[in-house]
């Protein structure tokens, strides 16, 4: 479903396929993330999903297909230079490095473009993680565990952050919270790709949504259509 | 002060002579225990060349004087960088080849690489040491009153702990230290977030091997200079790695420190047991906590 997307195209998917050792989890992925926006992949577990942003990052074992990031090819490059591209990934175990503090997590991330949030922005948004600065990384809550993983991609300049399933295991109020940082990253101009199981938070945040199966998408749906789209997506998520 | 173990008191001359070898010894065993722990912790490899890289730092040292002209000083700088660029095209034509597998390769093939530089260097130079003079600057010793410190041993003592602090500064304390440590639990992130972790890999390799030469340099003035003193050493340091922890830097040099005493004071106090009480303790520690003493439980 490629058709249909904002002029100012700033990553589009064409044909991916992708592998683990011998299993073939992507089968043709196709679509597309205009500049500014946010889209979900939707989907049951084991559709994909995850593995398809870990094939843009190129961190799956094999890979072919077209992956467009401004216009570069994106597959055949080590996983280190597609970061520096500007996409920032946050992983679904979110990834806190237990042999670092709150601030050296933080910190981590190198800047790989000017234009990034400062410290001190990102302390704004998280007080919590200010308190917490000289706690190892893995102490915190998992909401605020949540809250490092997507603080430290937002520091270093990446205008694609690429962001798998932020709200799984987290108490309604801290999925509100997450819901709202999101928004207010995409009025700074971010463009987000979302992963998620929980389709209601999804209907709050995003302008489109794909619904992936088998390793493909199968439709598009977009945020303003949903209401009109409701039985077809209860089919697809078996929900 | 010992009467209730009715254990002689030593005469105080021969106690504070073990503690001084007991702690040049313990210099030795952090300052390879710490490239070990550094190498172990990035690539999953346990280093089985440390001893031949030590050895080949001495060597390097001994190939300046004698085939250059370039003394003890200028060595200390080019051994290391010699020989820790032997490490890289090591770890850049082998170790990457066998990168992700299981522990046991990475130990035979640089078990492997240690037999046949230490093979190749006896059968050029015989089992014999070659002699290092110290230093010009470091001949003579101090009378502290009680003992007689000779200065080359003192500066070894106080140069490996420097070295020790620099290292233990460098991975705990700064941004490049902090990558590291990331890298070292979760590589393909670290990658991820734009890291060029492969180099990363490689530099880290060919620093612990610089350290293991630097360790040579240090060495060739005290030991001699001989195709066998890694192999001697190493499996003492190896012991002082499971002892302080798989990967853990502090525990490799408080450990190595720490057990170069006992190793000594147990040359006092009951000779039989200094080859063995370095093995003896690992066993106890490996029974009572299997991580060691600094390491984290997996």
């Amino acid at each position: 479903m490629p058709e249909a997307v904002a002029a100012n195209e700033l990553l589009r998917v064409r044909e991916l396929h992708a592998w683990y050792g011998e299993s073939h989890v992507l089968h043709g992925m196709d679509f597309a993330v205009g500049e500014g926006e946010v889209v979900t992949l939707l989907g049951r577990n084991g559709a994909g999903k995850t593995t398809t942003l870990k094939a843009i990052m190129g961190i799956v074992g094999q890979r072919t297909g077209s992956v467009r990031y401004r216009g570069t090819e994106l597959v055949g490059l080590a996983s280190n230079r597609i970061a520096r591209q500007g996409i920032a990934y946050c992983p679904e175990e979110r990834g806190i490095f237990a042999s670092l503090d709150v601030e050296e997590n933080l910190m981590l991330p190198p800047t790989i473009r000017p234009g990034g949030m400062s410290v001190d922005e990102i302390y704004a948004i998280f007080p919590n993680l200010k308190e917490r600065r000289r706690s190892q990384g893995t102490k915190l809550s998992g909401g605020e565990q949540q809250m490092l993983a997507i603080g430290r991609i937002l520091r270093t300049g990446a205008n694609l952050l690429l962001l798998d399933e932020p709200t799984e295991g987290l108490a309604p109020v801290i999925v509100q919270q997450i819901g709202r940082l999101i928004e207010t990253l995409k009025a700074k101009g971010f463009t987000i790709l979302l992963v998620e199981q929980n389709f209601r938070f999804a209907s709050t945040i995003a302008d489109r949504h794909y619904i992936v199966e088998h390793g493909q998408v199968i439709d598009m749906i977009r945020n303003a259509e949903l209401a009109q789209n409701l039985d077809k997506l209860h089919e697809y998520l078996g929900v | 002060m010992l009467d209730w173990l009715h254990i002689p008191m030593p005469p105080a001359p021969l106690l504070f002579a073990q503690l001084l070898v007991g702690l040049i010894n313990g210099a030795f065993y952090a300052m390879l225990s710490l490239g070990l722990a550094v190498i172990f912790g990035l690539l999953n490899i346990i280093n089985f060349t440390h001893g031949a890289q030590y050895m080949l730092g001495a060597f390097c040292a001994w190939f300046l004087l004698n085939g250059l002209g370039i003394g003890y000083w200028p060595a200390l700088i080019i051994a290391p960088v010699v020989v820790g660029f032997s490490g890289i095209v090591i770890e850049r034509v082998f170790l990457r080849q066998i990168a992700g597998l299981d522990h046991l390769y990475g130990l035979l093939l640089t078990f492997g690489l240690a037999l046949i530089i230490e093979g190749g260097f006896r059968q050029a130079y015989g089992s014999s040491g070659q002699p290092y003079t110290i230093p010009a600057e470091l001949q003579g010793a101090q009378n502290l009153g009680f003992m007689f410190l000779p200065n080359y041993r003192a500066w070894v003592i106080v140069a490996s702990l420097g070295v020790c602090l620099a290292t233990w500064f460098v991975i705990e304390r700064t941004r490049l230290g902090a990558y590291l440590r990331a890298a070292t639990e979760n590589p393909v992130l670290v990658q991820a977030f734009g890291i060029d972790v492969p180099r990363m890999v490689t530099l880290t390799y060919g620093a612990g091997v610089g350290l293991a030469a630097l360790a040579g340099v240090m060495a060739a003035p005290i030991y001699q200079v001989s195709p066998l003193m890694g192999t001697n050493i190493i499996i003492v340091v190896f012991a002082v790695v499971v002892i302080g922890g798989m990967g853990s830097i502090l525990g490799a040099i408080v450990s190595g420190f720490g057990l170069g005493l006992i190793e000594g004071l147990t040359k006092v106090f009951y000779p039989e047991a200094s080859n063995t009480v370095i093995f003896v303790i690992m066993a106890i520690v490996l029974l009572v906590k299997p991580a060691g003493l600094f390491g984290r439980a997996a």
